[in-house]
């Protein structure tokens, strides 16, 4: 097979035959690169700057809101591009975003404390889970899959009235000192680590599967036991697995939404998602859309960068999961 | 662990062997204590809450019985399922009945069971294939050979899947605002080119209650919202359908259109014998989990429309939050969880079974 032969050693013998051929096939490939006329360029790219015109319009909506240094309560025209820019807007919603008397940190610190308790929760327990339905073949095992998978089917809004209902007989009296889940942080995050849970086991087997057992077989001839294959071999090679599903849990509990809507009643335990509604919904009559749009961003940015730092990662390992 | 059950045989079995047993079974007893964790904790938060919402479900569970030294709420049997489904069904010009008694609609102002049902169905039916669709077209567009700046254009149309949805749905609501949104303030801008008065692009969007399209299913009116939230969806939903079919796209073999073009087929012709059949294997199952996505999508509707104007764009999950928090009927809302999640069950099994189609296919 003379042609798979790759270019560089062709530099060896520059005189072979075969690299003159390879110099003709790949000239050939850059004609074919170039074949693409200029009428049909222009074209494309049209097309492709239409398409990505309509993915920006939206951001750069919003931008320009934030930015805007005229101060305005509602747009007056038309703009994707504000006339100058001021960061007034970020830093009067830094200081109090909504009528409530909390600043962004701190909402931003509740909005913290979910995400990373239900991200790093889910998936210290799912881990484990994980290596047991991955790497085990034992009684039972596809009735306790199929019941992880079954959750996953389920929204985490289609059991809100039971977990509202049993967390808020959770309740803790010691004379001035009143404290019920239900009304709670830690609350949402256990209602929320109720569906978070199914899916971390469900994503992190699927990394798990992919990975060849062949090292741990020779471990195991080795004489290794269950506990060091996992710490040793299977914990240093699913890290980057844990990062995105941890990730992907945070995620979701910077924008959750629904449940702390629902079980937070002390706006010293609001959110970031929870005021962001509260800007837009039906009370934000005299909440400016600068306001709004620049507390939207502060909201995205940290997602939104890790995001895209992780995109690799994150999108291969959601179409493994689909396809399986 | 197929070798472990061969090596026990019959002789083998003696009564000290005990400690063999126990090294025996040790990777299966390890299989269980890595599930335990797991499970307590999902028996706890997960399993538990779900019997006991079977069993609310059977209740008049209401804000009554919160605190937590009420009494238990009554039992009402099967009434809060009965409640939730309508008494009759019309299909066209005939009427099916059902054993539901409908109550709940005389409770709650246009609630009616099997509108949000089919408005849901539709609301998946007709997103789902504008994301594929158009994600295999600019997926295959950027697949061109000898185009320029495709990195560019890769690196932007990836934005909307890293945006938060409760960010995108609260941004978009807010551009279709009648008098100062993006939408209709560009529409003014572009009719007045043509010389239309901006007045006509007053557009309102959420609060229209007339379908704008009257022939289109008249038992099940499409709002003005309905397109609106369509337009939304469609901009969160092709990116991630376009990554799918570039990675499905990038093994096709290119010999096969050398080999298509040699015997003389057309672009077109190479594209339907050629692309769609091997894209088909990658998109379908990437498809069935949009249309799970899309069937539950809480943030877009919730944010978005309310299930507005009239109730007339409600979704079952969205249905299901308006019980628990505006109404606090708790059975009820169980009793409604319950049906969704029996409509979800038939949902994946359809799906499950084309996605299964389409791996025979493949193999």
């Amino acid at each position: 097979m003379p042609e798979n032969i790759p270019s560089k050693a062709g530099t060896l013998r520059p005189s072979s035959g075969l690299i003159q051929k390879i110099i003709r096939r790949q000239s050939a490939e850059e004609a074919e690169e170039k074949k693409v006329s200029l009428s049909k360029q222009a074209l494309y790219q049209l097309m492709a700057l239409l398409v990505a015109f309509s993915v920006i319009f939206p951001i750069l909506w919003v931008v320009s809101l934030a930015l805007d240094p005229r101060d305005l309560s509602r747009p007056p025209d038309f703009r994707l591009i504000p006339p100058g820019a001021s960061l007034d807007a970020f830093k009067r919603v830094l200081d109090k975003p909504t009528a409530n008397p909390v600043t962004f940190t701190e909402l931003a610190i509740n909005q913290f404390k979910l995400a990373g308790s239900v991200a790093l929760f889910s998936v210290l327990v799912g881990v484990l889970a994980a290596y047991s339905f991955s790497r085990f073949d034992f009684k039972g095992r596809k009735a306790l899959m199929l019941s992880v998978v079954m959750v996953l089917m389920l929204p985490s809004i289609a059991t809100i009235a039971p977990l509202y209902v049993l967390l808020n007989r959770i309740n803790v009296n010691f004379g001035d000192f009143e404290f019920n889940l239900r009304n709670s942080i830690w609350g949402v995050a256990v209602a929320m680590s109720s569906g978070q849970l199914p899916f971390a086991i469900w994503n992190l087997k699927g990394y798990l599967d992919t990975i060849p057992r062949e090292l741990e077989e020779a471990a195991r001839i080795d004489g290794a036991s269950p506990n060091q294959l996992f710490t040793k071999i299977i914990l240093p090679l699913v890290t980057p697995a844990l990062a995105v599903t941890a990730f992907l849990g945070f995620n979701a509990g910077w924008t959750e939404f629904a449940l702390s809507w629902q079980f937070l009643t002390d706006p010293k335990d609001f959110t970031l998602a929870m005021s962001l509604w509260n800007m837009t919904g039906q009370f934000s009559g005299d909440t400016p859309w600068s306001a709004f749009a620049a507390m939207a961003l502060m909201v995205a940015a940290p997602v939104a960068m890790v995001y895209l730092l992780l995109q690799k990662y994150i999108v291969s390992g959601l179409t493994i999961g689909s396809v399986k | 662990m197929a070798t472990f059950s061969n090596s026990i045989s019959p002789s083998s079995a003696q009564p000290k062997s005990f400690s063999n047993w126990w090294r025996r079974t040790s990777y299966t007893r390890a299989a269980y204590l890595y599930l335990i964790p797991a499970f307590i904790v999902m028996g706890l938060i997960t399993f538990y809450p779900m019997g006991y919402q079977v069993w609310m479900s059977f209740t008049d569970y209401g804000i009554k019985n919160l605190k937590f030294d009420a009494a238990p709420p009554n039992n009402v049997g099967i009434n809060n399922y009965l409640d939730i489904l309508p008494d009759k069904i019309t299909v066209g010009d005939n009427k099916i009945d059902i054993p539901g008694t409908g109550k709940l609609s005389a409770k709650i102002q246009n609630f009616n069971f099997a509108r949000i049902l089919g408005f849901n169905l539709i609301w998946t039916i007709t997103n789902v294939p504008f994301h594929v669709v158009l994600g295999v077209l600019v997926a295959v567009l950027l697949n061109t050979k000898g185009m320029w700046f495709k990195r560019f254009y890769r690196a932007i149309y990836i934005l909307p899947i890293v945006l938060p949805w409760l960010v995108v749905a609260t941004v978009w609501k807010n551009m279709f605002d009648q008098n100062n949104g993006a939408i209709n303030m560009a529409l003014a801008t572009l009719g007045g080119v043509v010389n239309i008065p901006a007045e006509v692009f007053r557009i309102r969007w959420f609060e229209n209650i007339y379908p704008p399209v009257k022939w289109l299913l008249p038992g099940i009116p499409l709002p003005l919202s309905y397109y609106a939230m369509l337009l939304t969806n469609i901009w969160m939903g092709w990116p991630f359908m376009c990554i799918v079919a570039t990675g499905a796209l990038q093994s096709i073999p290119r010999d096969l259109y050398e080999a298509a073009s040699i015997d003389g087929a057309t672009p077109s012709q190479q594209f339907m014998a050629i692309t769609v059949p091997l894209l088909k294997p990658a998109m379908i199952p990437a498809a069935m989990v949009g249309t799970i996505i899309t069937f539950n999508l809480f943030s877009c509707i919730f944010f978005m429309s309310a299930g507005g104007p009239l109730r007339q764009t409600e979704i079952l999950v969205t249905t299901a939050y308006d019980l628990v928090r505006a109404q606090r009927l708790y059975g009820m809302a169980a009793a409604f969880c319950v049906i969704i999640f029996f409509v979800l069950l038939t949902l994946t099994l359809i799906t499950n079974r084309f996605t299964k189609a389409t791996e025979r296919y493949d193999a």
